[in-house]
């Protein structure tokens, strides 16, 4: 199982979209890759921009299909948060 | 290149100004002034210092500025920015609680510093700075990103009392959004350009609904449905189009659209040539609606205004 602490890489509002990728590319993708397991760790993270989260997570539900999302958690979301990374979720299954 | 101060000028009352831009002689700029007070956008700020920047400080010419606000440019920056000499002086107070003054913001890592330095210095409760910090970066983000600008992001904002109420303008003199959106869809006008940028899904770096691994052409429907939210002005200029989101009134039920057409606007085409994108945006800050409300308002048109776009491509088989 992979943990990825986001407010160690963002501070406390996470909107760099250029370290959302890297995070993808580096962090998240290897472990989905091998089918194992992400925690997105959002502790400390009072807010997300929509791109921030599309960077994070889009390319890889759209490569490796909605069934990725059973190997990604998102932990310590508050509601901000939670509503981005629902409206990125949900748009990239429509 | 000639532009006058006006008495006043924000958002909801900016057409003459911009009306009044006089764009001929581009390598000059002539600044010229309301002789008793002016009261501007800082939208209007961000317009003067990028245009500045883009020419030597030997071709701009400000005249003496009687204005008894005058103190306000100076201490804005735009004369330091531009690096020309105004001749007013003033005694510098502490910033905190009242403005960003002009910054030129050229990179992301940048961009992330100020956002984590001068934000704080608004002074507000996290609840407000939500909306103001988001605003902030995504305009930003897109210059990097679509405009291709030299100078940059130019911005600055202002809190207002009175209103409580920021107002805040990010300009730059890229290829403007005709250009950018023409990359994917085909347009002909920059109202039609602007209609797509503000409609949620569409972005110039892919004809994809949903857009590439980067970019989901959402930015700009998300920062107009922040001021729809808050029943405030939100202005986009580029080329000469300009199209402003119209306050909604209080005794009104806000709904968001994915059209921008269909939301409560004026455009025209009709506006002197803005080489870029001009983007001015205010944010009430006491209308009680919490960020994540309003997120899961946008959730909802967003998947909507997706779902129907990619039914209207939809192909059925032809059986003959």
């Amino acid at each position: 199982m992979k943990r990825v602490i986001i407010f160690r890489k963002t501070g406390s509002f996470a909107e760099n979209k250029d370290l959302a990728r890297d995070i993808r590319i580096n962090l998240i993708e290897p472990s989905i890759k091998k089918e194992k397991e992400v925690i997105l760790d959002f502790k400390g993270v009072d807010s997300v921009t929509q791109s921030f989260m599309h960077a994070l997570i889009s390319e890889t539900i759209r490569e490796f299909g909605p069934k990725s999302l059973d190997l990604i958690s998102f932990k310590d979301c508050n509601e901000t948060v939670k509503n981005i990374v629902n409206i990125v979720v949900e748009y990239m299954q429509i | 290149m000639k532009i006058h101060l006006p008495n006043s000028a924000f958002l909801g009352n900016i057409d003459p100004f911009l009306k009044s831009f006089n764009t001929s002689n581009p390598k000059k700029l002539e600044i010229t002034a309301h002789k008793q007070w002016i009261s501007i956008h800082p939208v209007v700020l961000s317009m003067i210092a990028a245009l500045g920047l883009n020419l030597k400080s030997k071709n701009i010419k400000c005249e003496q500025i009687e204005a008894k606000s005058r103190h306000y440019l100076k201490r804005m920056r735009l004369f330091d920015l531009l690096k020309i000499e105004s001749g007013i002086k003033i005694t510098e107070h502490e910033a905190a609680g009242r403005f960003i003054p002009l910054t030129q913001i050229t990179d992301s890592d940048y961009l992330t510093k100020f956002i984590t330095d001068m934000i704080p210095l608004l002074h507000l409760k996290p609840n407000q700075v939500e909306p103001i910090r988001y605003v902030i970066s995504e305009l930003t983000r897109n210059v990097f990103e679509h405009a291709r600008s030299k100078i940059g992001a130019i911005l600055c904002a202002q809190y207002y009392k009175k209103s409580n109420t920021i107002r805040i303008g990010i300009v730059d003199m890229g290829i403007g959004i005709k250009s950018s959106i023409s990359a994917s869809y085909r347009v002909i006008s920059d109202s039609e350009a602007l209609r797509l940028a503000l409609t949620p899904g569409v972005t110039g770096t892919t004809h994809r609904i949903g857009g590439t691994d980067y970019n989901a052409g959402a930015g700009l429907f998300f920062i107009k449905s922040i001021a729809k939210v808050n029943r405030n002005f939100f202005v986009i200029y580029s080329g000469s189009s300009m199209y402003k989101l119209l306050r909604t009134k209080k005794s009104s039920r806000t709904r968001l659209y994915a059209d921008p057409f269909r939301d409560k606007h004026s455009v025209s085409d009709k506006f002197p040539y803005w080489r870029g994108t001009v983007v001015g945006v205010d944010i009430s800050l006491d209308t009680g609606e919490e960020f994540s409300s309003l997120l899961e308002l946008i959730r909802e048109i967003y998947s909507k205004s997706i779902k129907e776009r990619k039914k209207a491509l939809f192909k059925k088989p032809k059986f003959i």
